[in-house]
């Protein structure tokens, strides 16, 4: 591949032009590119535009937090023994010198206390495992409230939820390997879930148990789902969750220049290397500084497990504590067949209701497509305000979600707040109900105010804050119209489409009844866009701009001078 | 001298007789005892002070307690069956020092558990109440500081003590007062109190006579060295550094999941926003106002 290049002109001068000697870096990858063809492969993708906003990075947290849980769970499985075999403990923790506990036990106390830097990393871990799951959930709730679901992303939809779930599953399996206290005790709670189901319900445990509860076969079976299966198929699903992100693009923002058919950003060469690069180590730093300065599951204090022992406060982990909540509100309903117990108390909020609200999460961006009707492709994101009934399902859902959150949490808020814990019972069991519905109300009402708040700034311009006195002695605020492109980043919307069954009229002009399905359809699209206001047509916005011409060309004296003050302020 | 010998001739007839040893006997039970009475003005003084003290608390406790407690310490019921205030007869005077020590009694109003608070009594008018409650009826006695302490052993046997103490504090106390005694909620507005500043004779105190939710461990279910075990466990938690950071007041998962949020995901949320606002082409200069 060497050409003589010592005769080519160096400029348009004279003399000619020659390559300048490749750096090392830049000879490593020549070297690369001539054996595996990587720039061809590279080309596009380095080049690849990714759309700039704070919130798309939020997926990215989730990201970087697997990474650092993949980094530093490879270091505790170097000590970590998942076994339930019963040692008397030796290690330099004093407390427990002497006391017989299971050898997964023993070793969290070895990791934590004789290996150097285990602490922190057994810390991080946990850190790590809360944001994980913390950062898709938020994650999730920006892509809802942008509307960056709909098609063609509704399969990537069901992904993510695919994924908070095996995270949830993965930190479940994680915090029960220690064996102390708190974990026994939420396997011993998992359990009973189990024997809640009716009919199979003890067979389950039986199986999962390897027989009665709690055996010696629990810690190695979660240990493999936890540091196997459960990663295996969460790499599997991130890497199918980013190749359909790389597929669709990523959505962004409307705004001049913004179309469906096209990306504005920066290149992921140098721009978006840079920031994600850097944001892993933002996410590393901030679960290191946690992991070093924030206690999180002493389990030399809780001890080892053993049934006979609880403590007080004895919660999941965050991401399961609004079922526990659930739990915790229910009252204790039983029945009793053929000398069978069914105890709806544990079997409705802990195995029907997570998996209840898990299938409508899953099922929300087809609910939504089936109800309005819109199966177009949608690549600019939607402002939540634009979508008033869809933001306010969330926010129900969030409501919902957040009670039980903190009905999860019912004794500590008891005892840091002075109240009784069957208050806060009592006033869950109907919050759970009347909370969600009044949210929802609230939020739609408050998106329908912001649209109109929009309305106005189209039709009517901004308030100046400036304050004129007529003639006449009357006072109002002057209005000036926005820019050209805040115009159009606010009517850069679609209008919503009210799906309205057909009524296919045979040859007889007689209509068939409209189906039972397709007018409950009708009717729930109605009641979606209820209220939304519009935006304002060409003629309106016409009209308004001639309106200010109007006022600009009529003004008085007064007014160019308050326009020359407005700009020196400017 | 002649005379003396006379009358001791005389009594020495006697020396035989069949009620000369029954005499004697008396006789020397008499001197001992009187001598006795004569030549210890302390017990006599202490007898005194016994009961000036009990008559002291009295008038305290008719002053302070009787109100709901009954002017003999027997209890007032309301007339819907309720109880005012409990009969004091046989709690014994642990339970004075510790209810009235501790500032709990003399509670400020009725409620669903009488927190700690202020003390308002001396350590000697507490004395004096114990001392008249302790005298309606037996019941447990105020624990000196050797029944509490770990003084005097070795430190094989102090490590011991709290290996041991820490296995009966998971076994009996952590159910209500959380695994590093934080403490936690009982039904109905009660709550299991914070161990972490709690006086080793409070603590011993309500452990023998079981204060308001708390159950009493009486010697025979916990005995007075378990009960120093557990002191001792629990002191020892205050002694031992936190190994992992801030506690985060020790709560638990609820405590974690908080933290998680606000500083895990408010801080990762912030330096997202932070690097979206810086790119290659951004500047410091604001970009024209739009509205």
């Amino acid at each position: 591949m060497s050409i003589d290049t010592s005769k080519v002109a160096e400029s348009n001068r004279s003399s000619a032009a020659t390559a300048a000697k490749p750096n090392r870096a830049g000879s490593v990858a020549l070297w690369a590119d001539e054996r595996l063809g990587l720039g061809t492969a590279m080309k596009k993708n380095l080049r690849k535009v990714f759309p700039d906003h704070w919130s798309f990075m939020l997926g990215e947290i989730a990201l970087w937090s697997f990474v650092v849980l993949l980094l530093s769970g490879v270091f505790l499985t170097l000590w970590f023994k998942p076994s339930m075999g019963e040692v008397t403990y030796q290690g330099s923790y004093d407390a427990l010198r002497g006391i017989p506990m299971s050898e997964a036990f023993a070793s969290s106390l070895h990791i934590s206390f004789d290996v150097r830097g285990g602490l922190l990393m057994r810390q991080m871990h946990h850190w790590a495992a809360m944001l994980f799951v913390a950062s898709m959930m938020v994650h999730l709730l920006r892509v809802y409230f942008t509307g960056a679901f709909r098609k063609p992303r509704e399969l990537n939809w069901v992904i993510g939820s695919l994924l908070l779930l095996l995270g949830t599953l993965e930190g479940f399996t994680g915090y029960s390997l220690p064996d102390d206290l708190l974990s026994g005790t939420g396997i011993r709670a998992a359990d009973g879930f189990m024997k809640s189901i009716p009919v199979v319900g003890t067979y389950l445990s039986f199986f999962l148990f390897g027989g009665e509860f709690p055996g010696d076969a629990i810690i190695p079976r979660l240990y493999i789902i936890h540091v196997l299966l459960i990663p295996g198929l969460l790499l599997g699903l991130i890497a199918a969750h980013m190749l359909l992100l790389v597929y669709h693009k990523h959505t962004q923002w409307p705004g001049p220049g913004r179309t469906e058919q096209n990306v504005v950003g920066y290149p992921m060469l140098p721009v978006y290397a840079a920031k994600a690069g850097g944001f892993f180590f933002i996410v590393f730093g901030i679960t290191a500084v946690m992991g070093g300065l924030l206690t999180i599951n002493p389990v030399w204090k809780f001890g080892p497990y053993d049934p006979t022992k609880v403590t007080a406060g004895s919660q999941p982990d965050w991401y399961m504590g609004w079922p526990d909540g659930a739990l915790r509100i229910m009252p204790g309903i039983e029945s009793h067949l053929f000398g069978h117990t069914i105890a709806w108390n544990v079997f409705l909020p802990i195995i029907v209701l997570p998996g209840l609200m898990f299938t409508i999460l899953a099922a929300l961006p087809f609910l939504e497509s089936w109800i309005t009707g819109d199966k177009r492709e949608h690549h600019l994101l939607e402002r939540p305000r634009n979508a008033p009934t869809r933001t306010a399902l969330m926010v129900a859902l969030m409501t919902f979600y957040g009670l039980l959150w903190a009905a999860g949490g019912n004794d500590i808020i008891a005892i840091k707040l002075h109240a009784s814990i069957n208050a806060i019972t009592y006033f869950m069991r109907v919050a759970v109900f009347v909370g969600p519905l009044l949210a929802f109300a609230i939020t739609r009402r408050w998106c329908i105010s912001l649209q109109r708040h929009d309305e106005q700034k189209l039709l009517h311009g901004y308030e100046t804050g400036i304050i004129m006195r007529s003639a006449e002695g009357g006072y109002s605020e002057r209005h000036l119209p926005i820019s050209e492109s805040a115009a159009y980043t606010l009517t850069a919307r679609d209008d919503d489409e009210v799906y309205v069954p057909e009524t296919k009229v045979d040859e007889n002009g007689v209509a068939a009844p409209v189906g039972r399905l397709d007018a409950l359809r009708g009717k729930l699209s109605a009641l979606w866009f209820a209220d939304n206001v519009q935006r304002p047509t060409r003629d309106e916005i016409e009209e308004a701009r001639h309106h200010f011409e109007h006022e600009l060309e009529g003004g008085h004296d007064e007014h160019a001078a308050l326009e020359s003050s407005e700009s020196v302020k400017h | 001298m002649r005379f003396l010998n006379r009358s001791a001739g005389r009594l020495s007839r006697y020396r035989r007789g069949p009620v000369a040893g029954l005499l004697l006997l008396l006789l020397g039970l008499g001197l001992t005892g009187g001598l006795y009475q004569a030549f210890s003005p302390a017990q006599a003084a202490k007898s005194d002070t016994q009961a000036m003290q009990v008559e002291k608390g009295r008038k305290l406790f008719l002053v302070g307690c009787s109100f709901c407690h009954g002017q003999n310490g027997q209890g007032i019921s309301t007339i819907d069956g309720n109880q005012l205030g409990p009969s004091l007869v046989g709690v014994g005077a642990a339970a004075v020092d510790f209810q009235v020590g501790t500032g709990r009694m003399p509670m400020a109003q009725p409620g669903a558990q009488a927190p700690r608070k202020k003390v308002v009594y001396t350590q000697d008018e507490i004395d004096a109440m114990a001392a008249y409650v302790a005298s309606l009826g037996p019941g447990p006695a105020v624990p000196a500081a050797k029944d509490y302490s770990v003084e005097g052993l070795t430190d094989a046997e102090r490590q011991e003590a709290i290996v041991r103490g820490g296995q009966i504090f998971l076994t009996n106390c952590t159910a209500c007062h959380n695994f590093d005694g934080a403490g936690g909620a009982m039904p109905r507005g009660g709550y299991a109190v914070n161990l972490h500043s709690v006086e080793p004779r409070y603590i011993y105190e309500a452990l023998l006579t079981g204060p308001q939710n708390m159950p009493s461990f009486s010697n025979g279910n916990l005995s007075p060295e378990e009960k120093r075990d557990v002191i001792a466990y629990i002191t020892s938690m205050r002694e031992t550094p936190s190994y992992g950071g801030f506690t985060l007041g020790s709560l638990g998962p609820v405590a974690e999941g908080l933290f998680a949020w606000v500083v895990g995901i408010g801080g990762a949320v912030g330096f997202a926003v932070w690097i979206a606002a810086h790119s290659t082409r951004s500047t410091k200069k604001k970009a024209e106002v739009d509205a």
